[in-house]
């Protein structure tokens, strides 16, 4: 059984008397470790699929299941449980709250998962020295460059331990060089097992992920899947 | 998410908008200080009233005056008897649920005078002894003149402590007590022998004070004394006038300065007030029928007087206090409803400012009940400092106001008035947060997350 999968899902906004399609009859599956990257223009519906895959949104038709859950079932509560428990997301403006430090940032899943104030400690430093921040835990994030900000980020997506982790432009914001370091850590994370899906309108970045998933028009348009080409006997691709 | 954690976020969130929060907070400070300082200003404004009633001779009091004719009785308004002392016998004689009955007969701009002092007391009025009774007063030393005294109409008469003070010096200036039991004082005329006096009237306040400023060092006096004015005496009016009443014996009063003497050719028989106290207060309405009946009839069926019972008067306190109450409660309403409204703005203004703050929250797991506790601790947490921080200020504000009003009208702290106030605030906190904590619940996540 697959960790994700979305079945004949659409998401209609209507604008007036007119429909829009973001999202048109989509279904993917996505499995356990996998590392994806989900790409397409802006307007395609990249970002309406990140969000509906993510628990943020709920599809108008069609039906996903998470780790075994039945997302279109679930309630507002029940969403927030899962978002908070399964899944980790990474922002293209990084989305830290300004006024907490470091260590409070990454803890801060953990307080709406009712961890103890010890517990969430120890696990908010254990996650920042993966991300290799451990000694700036104190520190405000404007006190921070922007890679580091990106890797404080990923740490609080980490830390609850979720099962998949959806990164939308991580790279988005930052130089090329940054960006190229927080897609080795990506690739890092990935290869210790983690799912991981980014999201991008930049082909470049999405020739790191073995599966790439092209979406136009609200509609998967094109998968590439080095695994079915037998590329992944490659080395990994490296990063531009 | 434990409600500590939501907490200490609250009181960061106002400890990051010091300033802000200090304005917001203004609002319910005010409020609570004036809700508190007006329930102590009433409350001493109460005790003030009661004390004065008890003094002015307690609830079973009525007094009888004088009152015009009735308008279908203006054809007899020449024949009108006035209040004379044919109706004390009258009432002496019939009406026997009235336990008690005292003449009084003012004497119109009195003046006293001894050695080249002078004094305006309140009150000169001839009476019975039974004044003594009727208006609770106690003589301290001497005695009151007595029917003998009245009978053979002697120049004698009972002096008030703001009379020995005016002619003789008071306790204050003099530095001892001066008890002028058997001195002669001039009154209209004529002379007197004073052989009482009564004792000195004062509320609790004041005596507290008195006796407090006596365990002082004396100030030492440079220059020409000066009169600190009438202002400066903040004795109380109720006891300031009993101290200032003189009486005379009934009969004295009427032959000396009310039949034909002196410039005086028109004898005038008519008293000022006829003071009755009823036998059971329980049956204030039939003793007073009788006693109207029994005046009717000396009066020919013409209704020129009037009962005036205390009770009236202690409903018109009760009711003055329950205006006042009213009045100020509502003016501090109003300033604590001001204060919630200010939190409400606030509040919306903060969470305009947090709405990617809350998206991120909300991303990261939080639910939306949890967002709506956050908001509505801060807006609680705010109210209730608002609430403490007015407490403080009432406090600060009542010693103020204590220190301006008169001695027996001190204000005074209530509990409940603090309890009242606070849960007050901590209400309002609630209700100004609850619409704006909907608010941020309701906010969509993604919106939120994309707002800029």
């Amino acid at each position: 059984m697959s960790l994700v999968e979305l079945r004949n899902v659409s998401k209609i906004y209507r604008v007036g008397d007119e429909e829009i399609r973001a999202l048109d009859d989509v279904s993917l599956d996505i499995e356990t470790g996998e590392f994806i990257s989900i790409i397409g223009p802006s307007g395609s519906g990249k970002s309406t699929l990140m969000h509906i895959l993510g628990c943020l949104d709920s599809p108008t038709h069609g039906t996903i299941r998470l780790d075994d859950t039945l997302i279109e079932r679930a309630s507002p509560a029940q969403l927030a449980a899962i978002r908070n428990q399964k899944i980790g997301f990474v922002f293209q403006f990084f989305n830290l709250l300004p006024k907490l430090s470091v260590a409070q940032n990454v803890e801060l899943p953990m307080i709406y998962a009712g961890v103890s104030s010890r517990e969430r400690r120890e696990r908010a430093m254990a996650a920042l020295k993966m991300v290799d921040l451990e000694n700036r835990s104190k520190h405000r994030p404007m006190q921070l460059s922007g890679g580091q900000q990106q890797r404080v980020a990923i740490a609080r997506a980490l830390v609850n331990r979720p099962k998949i982790v959806f990164a939308d432009e991580p790279t988005g914001n930052l130089d090329s060089h940054t960006g190229e370091t927080i897609l080795h850590l990506f690739r890092e994370l990935s290869q210790q097992g983690r799912t991981i899906v980014l999201v991008t309108h930049d082909p470049e970045i999405a020739a790191v992920t073995p599966r790439r998933i092209e979406i136009r028009d609200g509609k998967i348009s094109q998968t590439v899947d080095a695994k079915l080409a037998g590329l992944d006997r490659l080395s990994p691709t490296p990063a531009p | 998410m434990d409600l500590w954690i939501t907490i200490t976020i609250g009181f960061k969130e106002i400890w990051a908008h010091k300033f802000r929060s200090l304005l917001t907070m203004l609002g319910i400070i005010l409020g609570v200080a004036s809700l508190v300082a007006m329930s102590a200003l009433v409350k001493g404004m109460e005790n003030g009233l009661r004390e004065a009633l008890v003094a002015i001779g307690g609830l079973e009091k009525v007094t009888v005056v004088e009152e015009d004719v009735p308008a279908w009785q203006q054809q007899l308004a020449d024949q009108a008897p006035g209040i004379t002392m044919r109706d004390v016998y009258a009432l002496k004689d019939s009406a026997p649920m009235i336990k008690l009955i005292t003449p009084e007969m003012r004497m119109r701009g009195p003046t006293v005078t001894r050695q080249g002092k002078a004094f305006h007391p309140w009150m000169i009025a001839g009476t019975w002894p039974s004044a003594l009774e009727m208006n609770q007063h106690v003589i301290a030393h001497g005695r009151m003149f007595n029917e003998i005294d009245d009978e053979s109409a002697r120049s004698v008469c009972v002096i008030g402590t703001a009379t020995r003070d005016e002619l003789f010096g008071s306790p204050q200036t003099t530095g001892q007590e001066i008890i002028p039991i058997g001195e002669r004082i001039n009154i209209n005329g004529h002379l007197f022998t004073i052989i009482g006096m009564f004792k000195h009237y004062e509320s609790d306040q004041e005596r507290k004070r008195r006796e407090l400023e006596k365990n002082q060092p004396k100030e030492i006096k440079t220059g020409p004394a000066r009169s600190r004015g009438y202002g400066g005496n903040r004795s109380s009016f109720v006891f300031r006038l009993k101290n200032a009443t003189i009486y005379l014996p009934m009969n004295t009063m009427w032959i000396k300065f009310r039949s034909t003497a002196g410039t005086n050719n028109i004898p005038d028989p008519r008293l000022s007030g006829l003071q009755l106290k009823v036998a059971d207060s329980e049956r204030m309405e039939p003793a007073l029928q009788q006693a109207r009946n029994v005046l009717m009839h000396t009066h020919h069926g013409i209704e020129d007087f009037e009962f005036r019972t205390q009770e009236s008067w202690s409903e018109n306190i009760s009711q003055q206090i329950r205006h006042a109450r009213v009045s100020r409660g509502i003016i501090a309403g109003i300033s604590l409803l001001v204060g919630g409204i200010g939190i409400m703005n606030i509040m919306f203004a903060s969470i305009t400012e947090r709405i990617r703050e809350i998206g991120i929250r909300k991303a990261v797991g939080a639910t939306t009940f949890s967002i709506f506790i956050q908001i509505l601790v801060e807006s609680i947490v705010i109210a209730l400092l608002g609430g403490l921080a007015g407490l403080v200020t009432s406090y600060a504000l009542v010693r103020v106001l204590a220190a301006m009003s008169p001695a027996e009208n001190a204000p005074q702290i209530t509990l409940a008035s603090m309890a009242l106030a606070f849960g007050f605030s901590a209400g309002i906190g609630v209700a100004a947060g609850l619409l704006p904590a909907l608010k941020a619940a309701k906010l969509d996540p993604i919106e939120a997350l994309r707002y800029e």
